[in-house]
């Protein structure tokens, strides 16, 4: 990523003082996790009557980003400006809701214990008196009959009662409506991903209404024919910077996907030769949405790609649960080990010594008679921490005491020093820094030569490059099946977005 | 109707209907319950357990469980039996200190995400520690005015049922009818989405345990009401008696699904409970196990019924 290209593509209105009158404008939004950049110094800007459509590939900084302007974190740099006012200073949820900004998020963001109506209340604290249950009951009522005609859902119904879309479409009426502050701009983060055709269709010509009657929105998709069909203007963010700003009108599909993935594309460095046609395979398995069947054979290094959240962890899951059996379609010939990818919540256990951390995964080769033998414990950490370079004085203390990135090593290690042929990678290097990630790497590849068979999902496009062969999923399915030498950014990109949307 | 509108209505009707069950049986087994007399001494008891219950509950709604609430009930009722007899304003500052102290309590567990479970079960030792400085002997002696209304004979209707009543009915109107009240139980059901609507989870957090603290005080004062005298131990049982009624009520652990009235309407299902198994002249060694048996029942029942609502 060169600088010239984070700078918005022509298009971008020239940031005159007193000219962003009533709309939203971010300036040089920058925010770090650690060591990890989430965005690099972003700006957007949001006129009353727009509609910017938001796309990016994983870990693009699109959610990050929105996640400032709704006030769900704060930015380490940057001004934010609503209406011509500076609002950076003390920017927070309650800020971003006085002046106008509503959010659907990705996740559903109802409580499920409450009613329609209570939830209504819940997003609207001017919603008081005696008899706010009738009105808050009005009140989404009639966004929802505005909106979806025809929704059939019933103000005191429960939310847990009722589907997925019909919350969906609750949700989304609720931040539509209006009580004390009017509605400025609306954040829709993938709103049509569980709604139908006709539904999406209904949302679609509604923000559509919204924007003509002035107000902004900002569309993040997954679905590039929808963000065409309903932008104004696209912005493209890539690696925490906007790549590209351009009224729709100068993107189609495949353009959208060229300005996504790197322009020039990582030539497939030269690929050693696939090992496919060397015996059984390993692993066959299908996604649990279908699509073409995933292979693995020994000593293949398999990456799952495509969107975080369309399947790959479930297939993951799903080897691991058949491992050792031949029943029905699926084969999973061999001992499997898992590295996960949440370390706090699946992986680590965190009051446990780094040695004990890696020999929950051998304990029968560590055994001496019938109890665990602490010599032999020990004596297995030693040598992986040297192996995989654990950096820690002695394998016995605590996996706490570790950086990050030493930890997820120590889990890499578990499944590693295990008896398991297969591995399987739960996006296991997210938030880890650069050198470890290379050390890793190299350890993958040593012990894939070995004969073992890796399984790993990842959102990053250059531990794809490692693989010998890649699945994609979109929507639980497998998409695309590339081999190696078949393998580009664009590829993959092409194959996670929608072709009919 | 919908089959899981079905089933919720289902499960709201099964706390009343195992009490008018249970009442059923003790009016068969002992008619001369069935007066205005016998009512009122099956059911005095119930007062106190059913404001501890409804602290209980409220901790319950966002997420938490209190397991201190007996020991908490033991303190009030001893500084009711001696400060608040002896010298009123120092026993009304050192009950208002109590409820404050929960607050403090709730705003610790928020600020440093701290397990209530562990929290509270050390806080019971220390409830149980300061009623034992305050009355180390069995004693005191309830202030006249508490004594006079918990023996109240209104006409017609005996006092703890309309108390009961009363009660259930207030705590319905909170906190599942006032627009503040969706909030607080929002934050059960989903905090993060309460707190991205803007709203201090922190503050709800203190609100439910000082509304907690302050239900435990009333439920020291009732039962000293009762018993005209306390000690430390008075009031122990009550934390298993409160988690069991609040979720034989139909409270859930997690969540934020709860029911004032039927918190209230299992406090009361299980003092009968105790008077339905001597009526039965059980051999007392197995009184408790009984008790434990018909708790078993009613929440096998009321698990049945939860699956027929998730697998919709």
């Amino acid at each position: 990523m060169t600088p010239n290209e984070s700078v918005g593509g022509a298009a971008a209105p020239a940031p005159v003082a007193g000219e962003a009158g009533d709309g939203v404008r971010l300036s040089a939004i920058a925010k770090r996790f650690g060591a990890v950049v989430a965005l690099g110094g972003v700006s957007l800007d949001v006129p009353p009557g727009t509609c910017v459509g938001l796309v990016g590939h994983n870990g693009a900084g699109k959610s990050t980003l929105m996640n400032v302007l709704a006030g769900t974190l704060t930015a380490d740099e940057g001004t934010i400006a609503i209406g011509g006012d500076d609002v950076t200073a003390g920017y927070a949820i309650a800020r971003a809701r006085e002046r106008g900004v509503r959010c659907i998020f990705q996740e559903l963001s109802l409580c499920p214990n409450l009613t329609v109506a209570e939830n209504a209340r819940i997003e609207h604290p001017s919603l008081t008196g005696l008899s706010w249950r009738t009105e808050a009951g009005r009140l989404i009522r009639a966004k929802l009959d505005e909106i979806f005609p025809g929704h059939g859902i019933s103000p005191g119904a429960v939310v847990a009662d009722l589907s997925i879309a019909r919350r969906q479409m609750v949700e989304i009426a609720r931040a539509f409506s209006q009580t004390a502050t009017p509605v400025r701009l609306v954040i829709l983060d993938e709103p049509t991903s569980s709604l139908d055709q006709t539904i999406a269709r209904q949302l679609l010509d509604h923000i559509r209404r919204f924007v003509d009657g002035g107000g902004s929105a900002v569309f993040i998709s997954h679905l590039l024919g929808e963000v065409l069909d309903i932008s104004d203007r696209v912005v493209v963010m890539k690696d925490g910077l906007v790549v590209a700003d351009e009224p729709a009108a100068h993107f189609d599909r495949d353009g959208l996907v060229a300005a996504m993935g790197s322009v020039g594309g990582h030539a497939a460095a030269a690929s050693t030769q696939s090992r496919r046609d060397t015996g059984a395979p390993k692993v066959a398995i299908d996604a649990r949405g279908g699509g073409a069947r995933l292979t693995a054979h020994p000593g293949e290094i398999v990456g799952l790609a495509g969107l975080a959240g369309h399947g790959q962890t479930d297939t993951l899951l799903d080897v691991f649960a058949r491992a050792g059996r031949t029943k029905g379609a699926a084969i999973v010939d061999g001992r499997v080990a898992f590295v996960a990818g949440d370390r706090q919540t699946d992986g680590a256990f965190p009051l446990w010594s780094i040695a004990e951390n890696i020999g929950i995964g051998s304990l029968h080769a560590l055994k001496q008679g019938r109890f665990i033998s602490e010599a032999k414990e020990g004596e297995l950490a030693e040598r992986w921490r040297e192996r995989i370079g654990i950096r820690a004085p002695s394998v016995w203390n605590p996996l706490l005491s570790l950086s990050g990135g030493n930890q997820q090593k120590a889990l890499f290690a578990r499944a590693l020093a295990s008896d398991a042929d297969i591995i399987l990678m739960d996006d296991p290097m997210r938030g880890v820094d650069v050198g470890t990630k290379q050390e890793v790497y190299k350890i993958i590849r040593e012990e894939a030569e070995k004969g073992r068979t890796f399984l790993w999902y990842t959102t990053e496009m250059d531990e794809l490059l490692i693989c010998d062969h890649i699945y994609v999923f979109r929507e639980r399915a497998i998409v695309a099946d590339l081999t190696r030498s078949e393998l580009t950014e664009e590829a993959v990109i092409q194959a996670s977005f929608r072709q009919d949307a | 109707m919908s089959r899981p509108m079905l089933a919720r209505l289902l499960r709201s009707a099964l706390p009343a209907l195992s009490l008018a069950i249970l009442l059923g049986a003790i009016f068969y087994l002992q008619p001369r319950t069935m007066s205005y007399f016998g009512l009122n001494l099956l059911l005095n008891l119930a007062v106190p357990i059913a404001l501890a219950t409804l602290a209980q509950m409220c901790v319950l709604t966002v997420n938490d469980l209190d397991l201190s609430i007996g020991s908490y009930v033991s303190l009030t009722a001893c500084i009711t039996a001696t400060w608040l007899n002896d010298t009123p304003i120092l026993g009304v500052a050192a009950l208002l200190a109590c409820i404050l102290a929960y607050g403090a309590v709730g705003a610790l567990v928020h600020l440093r995400n701290l397990p209530s479970i562990v929290v509270t079960l050390g806080l019971s030792f220390v409830w149980l520690g300061l009623a034992i400085l305050i009355l180390p002997t069995p004693g005191g002696k309830a202030p006249g005015w508490i004594r006079e209304l918990m023996t109240l004979k209104p006409a017609y209707v005996p006092f703890p049922v309309i108390a009961c009543v009363v009660i259930a009915l207030v705590v319905h109107v909170v906190l599942m009818r006032s627009p503040y009240g969706a909030v607080l139980r929002g934050a059960g059901g989903n905090p993060r989405a309460v707190a991205r609507a803007g709203w201090s989870l922190l503050r709800v957090k203190v609100t439910m345990y000082m509304a907690a603290g302050t239900f435990g005080a009333l439920a020291g004062i009732a039962l000293v009401g009762l018993t005209t005298s306390a000690d430390a131990n008075i009031a122990l049982r009550y934390t298993l008696l409160s988690i069991a009624g609040a979720i034989l009520g139909g409270s859930e652990f997690v969540g934020g699904r709860v029911s004032p009235i039927g918190a209230v309407i299992g406090a009361v299902t299980l003092t009968l409970a105790a008077s339905f198994l001597s009526f039965l002249r059980l051999n007392p060694d197995f009184q408790i196990g009984a008790q434990g048996a018909i708790l078993i029942l009613v929440l096998a029942l009321r698990a049945v019924i939860g699956r027929t609502e998730a697998d919709r």
